[in-house]
């Protein structure tokens, strides 16, 4: 049995011209694997982690025909049955560190937060993993970092803090939302590796939203590209060049490569779709 | 900034606000058409009397000479006499001044206590019943007149229900029984250990100050209803929810916490403005706060009375502004940086 299962996802949004989709019928399966879901800005990536999170506040709707997370149908399920697995069982790393921390919480409470309403643990024990965690996400000197507010580090600091607060908990599933744009390339490399270790290590299930198919395709067991709240094409790893679908083949056809000198990069033809 | 030159920076603009106060009361002082000397010699004296006593206050030097002196009179305190008590305004001031403040602050105590949890209730109920209804309060607490509310009050739960005391600060028989300390009634009968007068003072000061409070709570709670509702469509509320975090902990950690020092702000203002706001309620009270001072004097043209007491209410009004202001920065560590 698969961890998470997702048949006819839809998640509408009201507007002056009537109701919205801004997920159209998405249906995947994702089990202990690396699962990349790519798609250009706006094309619904982010409604679909926070729909499966059950995030979806109103005048949203969210209807599946089938919705199930570690056998637990998460459709109807009570905010207390939902709370208790979120943070827990299942994470979502949210995408803008500059809005996603609280402001006025220092980093280290922020990160054992999830640990103390999830209860279990002693102050000790809790403290002891934040900074473990911190450490993990290549935070040099986790102790002082944790005593600082969000606005007192970089962007690409406040996103590794954000990783380091979801993974902390160890979840069963996390949904990473364009978890490295912050990052440089050498720290990017080393931040998917503590997902990728919780992956191999914990039998983690990781769907791994991003706009950027090559870092994805080199580092996702599959992948579906999204287009307009739909997914238009499955991949499977190393298969990138077999894309059938025009708007895949836009995407790959704009990557940039490094043995081409180009004056301008291509970019996404929209007449071929 | 660094913290001694922020310091020094916030003494030096209070210390020009003030002196821009202080402008302003002068200029009123020249303005209005009650003549000064008269005030001292009566309309009875004599043309050599007159202009001896007109000399003698220094009222044909030029205006700023009259400025400086008058500003230094009142640095030591000296705002003069008072025409209808005979005695020095501020020590008037220092009477009824403690009278007016621990009726707004029992008032300000009540709104904050009622109107911060009455606005983030409203916030985490956006649109239902209880949000409606709070909106309601809010709204009549702009619409009703101070005045009219004591009246009723005072009709309903004195006149019928006797279970308040009346007007005044305290029961006639207990007046003067309580040795004064800090001014403040309910405080210094607690020092004295006068039961009986703590008693009474209380069942005098909870009326007015609760309709004073009415008036705080309505505003604070529709600004703390605002700043939620700001907060709670933040990105950082979605991570507390992602990380499992209780409805209540989300409204109160996540969302209320960033707000309270803006709070601080908003309670600083109608802090000073229940002080300065106190002159109706203080009449239909018979409260011996600044407010009812301040009509008396005007009613008897007691010019340096009226200067003296606007001078302590502007004072008031500047400094919890500016104090609530620095505190504000003091507090919130994104300010702080
Ligand atoms: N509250 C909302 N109401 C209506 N439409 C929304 C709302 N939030 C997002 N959208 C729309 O949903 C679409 C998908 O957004 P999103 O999932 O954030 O895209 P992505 O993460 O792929 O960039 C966008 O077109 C966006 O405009
Ligand atoms: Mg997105």
């Amino acid at each position: 049995m698969s961890l998470l299962s997702v048949k006819n996802l839809r998640v509408t949004f009201p507007s002056d011209h009537g109701p919205v989709e801004v997920v159209r019928g998405l249906s995947f399966d994702l089990g202990r694997e690396r699962l990349g879901i790519v798609g250009e800005s706006g094309s619904g990536k982010s409604m679909t982690g926070r729909a499966i999170m059950g995030l979806i506040a109103t005048p949203g709707q969210v209807t599946a025909d089938v919705l199930t997370f570690d056998g637990v149908d998460l459709r109807d399920l009570p905010e207390t049955a939902l709370r208790k697995l979120r943070g827990a069982r299942m994470s979502m790393i949210l995408q803008d560190p500059k809005f996603s921390l609280n402001p006025v919480i220092r980093i280290g409470p922020q990160i054992e937060e999830a640990m103390a309403v999830h209860g279990a643990l002693t102050k000790r024990q809790r403290r002891a993993r934040m900074l473990d965690a911190l450490t993990a996400v290549r935070i040099d000197d986790p102790a002082r970092v944790a005593r600082l507010y969000p606005h007192e580090v970089s962007g690409g600091m406040g996103q590794r803090v954000m990783i380091a607060m979801m993974v902390v908990m160890e979840p069963a599933l996390m949904i990473a939302d364009e978890p490295t744009s912050a990052l440089d390339v050498s720290v990017r490399g080393q931040v998917l590796d503590i997902l990728d270790d919780l992956v191999k290590r914990r039998g983690m299930g990781l769907m791994l939203i991003s706009h950027d198919l090559n870092m994805v395709s080199r580092w996702c067991d599959r992948i579906l590209v999204m287009f307009q709240g739909a997914i238009v094409e499955e991949i499977s790893a190393g298969q990138l060049y077999k894309a059938q679908h025009p708007y895949t083949r836009g995407l790959v056809a704009s990557l940039p490569r490094i043995d081409e000198s180009r004056d301008r990069l291509p970019v996404l033809d929209r007449t071929a779709l | 900034m660094t913290r001694p030159i922020a310091a020094l920076n916030f003494l030096l603009t209070l210390a020009v606000t003030f002196l821009g106060l202080l402008a302003i009361t002068f200029l009123i002082g020249r303005v209005v058409p009650i003549d000064p000397v008269l005030a001292v010699v009566g309309d009875r004296a004599s043309t050599e009397t007159y202009e001896a006593a007109r000399l003698q206050m220094g009222l044909d030097d030029p205006l700023i000479v009259q400025f400086v002196r008058y500003v230094w009179q009142v640095v030591q305190g000296d705002l003069g006499m008072s025409v209808s008590t005979g005695r020095a305004v501020s020590e008037d001031l220092a009477r009824v001044f403690p009278a007016t403040l621990e009726m707004a602050t029992l008032g300000i105590i009540i709104g904050v206590g009622f109107g911060v949890p009455m606005g983030v209730f409203a916030a985490a109920r956006q649109g239902k019943w209880v949000d409606q209804l709070i909106r309601v309060i809010g709204l009549a607490g702009y619409a009703i007149p101070a005045f009219w509310l004591g009246l009723v009050g005072l009709v309903i739960f004195y006149a019928n229900l006797r279970w308040v005391g009346g007007p005044g600060r305290i029961d006639l028989f207990l007046d003067g029984m309580v040795e004064p300390r800090s001014g403040l009634l309910l405080i210094d009968s607690v020092i004295g250990r006068n039961w009986e007068a703590f008693r009474s003072a209380l069942s005098h000061i909870i009326l007015p100050a609760t309709i004073l409070g009415f008036f705080a709570l309505a505003y604070i709670a529709r600004m703390t209803r605002s700043f939620m509702l700001e907060q709670l469509s933040q990105e950082y509320i979605t991570t507390a929810r992602v990380k499992g975090v209780p409805e209540r902990l989300i409204l109160w950690r996540h969302a209320f916490r960033p707000i309270w020092m803006q709070l601080i702000t908003v309670i600083g203002l109608s802090y000073a403005g229940l002080l300065e706001g106190s002159v109706m309620i203080e009449t239909v009270f018979s409260w011996p706060g600044i407010g009812n001072y301040l009509t008396t004097a005007l009613l008897n043209a007691d010019m340096n009375a009226v200067l003296g007491a606007t001078l302590v209410i502007g004072a008031v009004f500047v400094g919890i502004n500016k104090g609530s202001d620095a505190l504000y920065r003091l507090l919130d560590p994104r300010a702080r940086a």
